[in-house]
């Protein structure tokens, strides 16, 4: 087993950290840096539950090996609040019940956080066409894309 | 418990107490807690067959891989488990029941090893013949798949047949209904069936177990019934309550799938070979699919009769619950919908027999809504068949024949006050109910269609709520509850409630978690939708204990009646003097007697709890009882749709769902039960269904077994709520966590029928279906 070293940015902080050939960016983000607000939903990339940031673009962090972020930026949903302040996707999800039990939520939040950065106001199926990749089975959606428009109204 | 005017939180849009750590990523799952580097991980030899004998078991090759500490099998679990009929071991001893019953368990260092170790293990089949239908293991010469049945312990509600496959068969025979026929002008006959279907929590089963030297054992589990796990693994492993400690922290989606004892007991019986070393147990998403709880399979035969004035007059049902190997919760499903078999309706003559049948399947379990989903599919429809048949609107046949307060129900119960009525005039007049709106395009048929439900939560007679209120220095307020909060919003609803009894500000409510057994006051479990009425009952009584409390110390340092003094807004007021103090460090610290004499008072916590006292036992040849329940909730969900009629494809343009709720402690909560609810049942309706082939599972994916996403779910759902108090809810509240879903299928089902005359018995309602059906009509009439 080969093991790699790696240098990247995450949430804003430049890191280095040793990684196996085979482990994926979500074991290495959950159990390596025990950044646990990243889910495992099913670790075949069909739910994302696990999405990140990376440079900039959504990704199945169970679908990418750590070997992979080397150089790259990364942001997972504890990138999100910046010095105790939670952002507007925060906020909305808090005001408009976008989150049920909760374990959805940080790939929903990222996806929607990717959408916004490239598309300040979308339109309602752009959201939902944004979040297509991410399953909730508590909310049925309706708040959830409420919220990310509140959030899109609120940053534009 | 009184209906009580509210002046506080309760009645109100509050936030969800839990959304801010749900938002950051801060919220704790089990899979999030940290065991550091003696953590041990396990994973689950299964059975490749449906129905087998064990011949042999040979361990030792897995034993002697690198980095395998121990391998556990059936011989380490020697007496049974189960919460109602107990039939089943931990791990299997000498025979499978299922494609996916676990035969052997190995412990490595790392998840890959323990899994590569998996298939060491060598086991020795003799394959049976297997049962995969209910209505075959039903017949004489049907294969045993529990040839012991008439051994095992069960509660006395329960009614198993020695020496057949039913571990249950519930009967209801009210007034008679063979010479009822007679008096009917039109009789409508049908079978209706429900696949299994699959919970699908984003969180899959999930435990980790460490055992201590002595042999006390630790068990984390994303669980809704921390109780009802601690007491079950306790008794089948001969420890009693006080060995077993259950840590449950949030969970990430239930739906009924994570109640009673799933996979944990297999985690707790591979830490006891390794002491000290917490083991963890994660399933898979495919074994999540097929290993764990489903919804059981359904076939219903329905014969109903009415009056040409619309007077339902009889009704005769057999329910054949596909109930899987083993039956967790399937015996109780089987008797509660036999009890509900004639849904919200009151009928004078009903003949019901609701059978549990043992198949070699994946294992039925609870899943929102405990069997009304599934006989509602059916009874919903062959209502709307009768309507058609007297020519009478489906709206006024319903409301001609719902039950209203004091309609004798199927068991012989008296029904209490109750908004059925309302619920269907509400629903029906938002989406314009008779009027022909026209479709969309030429190639697309519009329609609408209504269900109308009822359920109550089905539970031992005495399933009991308990609650401590604890004050802190600054006046802040620890609640302590065993309930859990899986999404549904308990921990914010119970806030309120106790914020309103105490009269502080809901923010200085905290709720405490995660749910321990060995801290958390008892709970049953966080089923059925009881948490709302029951636990909230419990809160209100220990917040007005603590309450009493503070009053009680400051009428005597003020030296005044206690009638005169409140708390508001976090502060004692009189008032007959006006005057006022601050809860702040009073609440711990007492209050200084007069001229230095000393003090009163110390640390406030209050207590309370809650059990129904009235429910009876119902007659085992006729299902007859005077209160067979607590109370029903029920609600009425009209939908208004497009079929395409060149793709069958359904869309869905608007849907209202109102449900009678007693009292909406968190208004904007009870509406996101509601969309949540209709989402998940008009998935469960259009597309879901667990293809089993061969007792094996053929769509143990998210690509095979789609679910709704956001692309599919664009209808407009119009929640209603209707309040009608309940005598013994906290402010008049009952449960709406399940009701939500449980009318769907049937309205969409009864929408797509009004739209292009087709009507479809079997769910789920794919596209695929109405297509060809619509095909066959054509070439049939044309």
């Amino acid at each position: 087993m080969t093991v790699h070293e790696i240098t990247f940015t995450l949430n804003g902080m430049a890191q280095s950290g040793m990684v196996q050939s085979h482990t994926t960016l979500l074991t290495f983000l959950r159990e390596g840096l025990g950044l646990t607000g990243t889910k495992n939903g099913c670790a075949t990339g069909e739910c994302g539950a696990c999405v990140v940031l990376m440079n900039g673009e959504p990704v199945n962090s169970c679908l990418v090996l750590a070997v992979e972020i080397d150089g790259a930026e990364i942001v997972t949903v504890e990138g999100l609040a910046q010095d105790g302040q939670l952002e507007p996707l925060q906020q909305a999800f808090i005001d408009h019940t976008g989150t049920q039990c909760g374990y959805c939520t940080p790939g929903v939040l990222i996806s929607a956080r990717a959408l916004l950065n490239r598309n300040p106001s979308p339109s309602e199926d752009e959201i939902k066409d944004a979040l297509r990749g991410n399953l909730c089975r508590c909310t049925g959606y309706k708040r959830i894309i409420e919220a990310v428009k509140m959030a899109a109204e609120k940053e534009g | 418990m009184t209906t009580k005017e509210s002046s506080g939180p309760v009645g109100t849009n509050v936030k969800r107490i839990d959304a801010q750590e749900k938002v950051t990523g801060e919220a704790l799952f089990a899979d999030d807690l940290q065991f550091g580097p003696g953590l041990l991980f396990g994973r689950i030899v299964r059975s490749p067959h449906p129905h087998a004998l064990i011949k042999r078991i040979d361990t030792s090759k897995a034993e002697a891989y690198p980095g395998v500490k121990a391998v556990v099998t059936g011989d380490d679990t020697p007496k049974q488990i189960g919460l109602y009929l107990k039939d089943r071991h931990i791990f299997c001893r000498d025979r499978v029941r299922y494609v996916g019953d676990p035969v052997a368990g190995v412990i490595a260092i790392s998840e890959e090893i323990a899994e590569e170790a998996t298939r060491l293990v060598e086991v020795e089949y003799e394959v049976l013949e297997a049962v995969l239908d209910p209505r075959r293991g039903m017949e004489a010469d049907a294969p045993l798949i529990h040839p012991d049945l008439a051994d095992y312990v069960v509660p006395d509600f329960i009614f198993p047949k020695a020496g057949t496959n039913i571990p249950n068969h519930f009967k209801i025979r009210k007034g008679d209904v063979e010479s009822a026929w007679a008096q009917c002008d039109a009789i409508v006959e049908h079978e209706f069936k429900v696949p299994h279907v699959q919970h699908v929590p984003i969180e899959t089963h999930i435990a980790i177990a460490k055992v201590d030297q002595r042999g006390q054992i630790t068990l984390w589990t994303s669980s809704q019934s921390p109780f009802a796990q601690r007491n079950l693994i306790a008794e089948s492993l001969g420890l009693s309550q006080s060995q077993v400690r259950v840590i449950s922290p949030y969970v990430g989606g239930g739906f009924g799938c994570k109640a009673g004892v799933t996979m944990e007991a297999l985690a707790v019986v591979m830490a006891q070979k390794v002491p000290g070393h917490p083991v963890k147990l994660r399933l898979t998403r495919e074994e999540e699919f097929f290993t764990t709880f489903v919804r059981q399979g359904l076939i219903a035969k329905t014969k109903i009769g009415a009056t040409n004035d619309g007077k339902i007059v009889a009704m005769r049902t057999e329910y054949y619950w596909d109930a899987g190997a083993y039956t967790e919760y399937g015996v109780n499903i089987t008797r509660a919908t036999g009890y509900s078999s004639t849904g919200p309706y009151e009928i004078p003559n009903v003949q019901a027999d609701s059978y549990c049948v043992y198949t070699n399947h994946p294992v039925g379990g609870a899943f929102r809504g405990f069997g009304m989903p599934e006989i509602h599919w059916g009874i919903e429809q062959i209502i709307d068949l009768l309507a058609e048949e007297i020519g009478m609107d489906k709206a006024e046949f319903r409301l001609k024949n719902c039950i209203r307060e004091g309609s004798v129900i199927a068991t012989g119960s008296k029904m209490h006050p109750v908004g059925l009525a309302e619920c269907i005039e509400k629903a029906a007049a938002a989406i314009d109910w008779g009027k022909d709106d026209p479709p969309s395009a030429l190639h697309k048929k519009r329609g609408k269609g209504m269900a109308i439900m009822w359920k109550a939560p089905a539970m031992p007679p005495n399933a009991g709520s308990s609650a401590w209120v604890r004050f802190n220095e600054d006046a802040t307020v620890t609640v302590g509850i065993g309930g859990q909060e899986i999404g549904q919003g308990t921990f914010t609803v119970m806030a309120q409630m106790a914020a309103e009894t105490l009269g502080v500000p809901m923010e200085w409510i905290r709720v405490q978690g995660p749910i321990d057994t060995r801290y958390s006051p008892y709970e049953w479990q966080t089923v059925a939708s009881r948490l709302t009425w029951s636990m909230g009952n419990a809160v209100v009584a220990a917040a007005a204990d603590a309450r009493r409390q503070v009053l009680e110390l400051v009428a005597e340092h003020w030296d005044e009646d206690i009638e005169n003094l409140d708390i508001r807004n976090g502060e004692v007021i009189s008032y007959q003097s006006e005057e006022t103090l601050p809860l702040k460090n009073m609440v711990v610290y007492g209050l200084p007697k007069p001229e230095d004499q000393g003090w009163r008072g110390g640390p406030i916590i209050g207590h309370g709890n809650f059990m129904p006292s009235y429910v009876t036992g119902l007659d085992p040849e006729t299902g007859q009882g005077p209160r067979s329940v607590v109370h029903y909730t029920t609600g009425c969900q009209a939908v208004d749709l497009e079929v395409d009629t060149i793709t069958g494809q359904i869309t869905i343009l608007r849907l209202a769902a109102a449900f009678d709720v007693g009292k909406a402690i968190n208004p904007d909560q009870v509406r996101a039960q509601m969309e949540g609810g209709a989402v998940q049942g008009a998935s469960v309706a259009l597309f879901e269904g667990l293809r089993l082939e061969g007792g094996k599972l053929m769509n143990h994916s998210f690509v095979d077994y789609r679910i709704a996403t956001a692309v599919d779910m664009p209808f407009e759902i119009i929640p209603i709520i209707v309040e009608v108090p309940q005598d013994d809810g906290p402010w008049g509240a009952r449960g709406i966590g399940e009701h939500s879903m449980v009318p769907t299928a049937p309205a969409i089902a009864n929408a797509v029928a009004n739209a292009t005359g087709v009507r479809i018995l079997d769910l789920p309602i794919t596209a695929e279906k109405v297509y060809l059906l619509l095909e066959n009509r054509l070439q049939a009439g044309s």
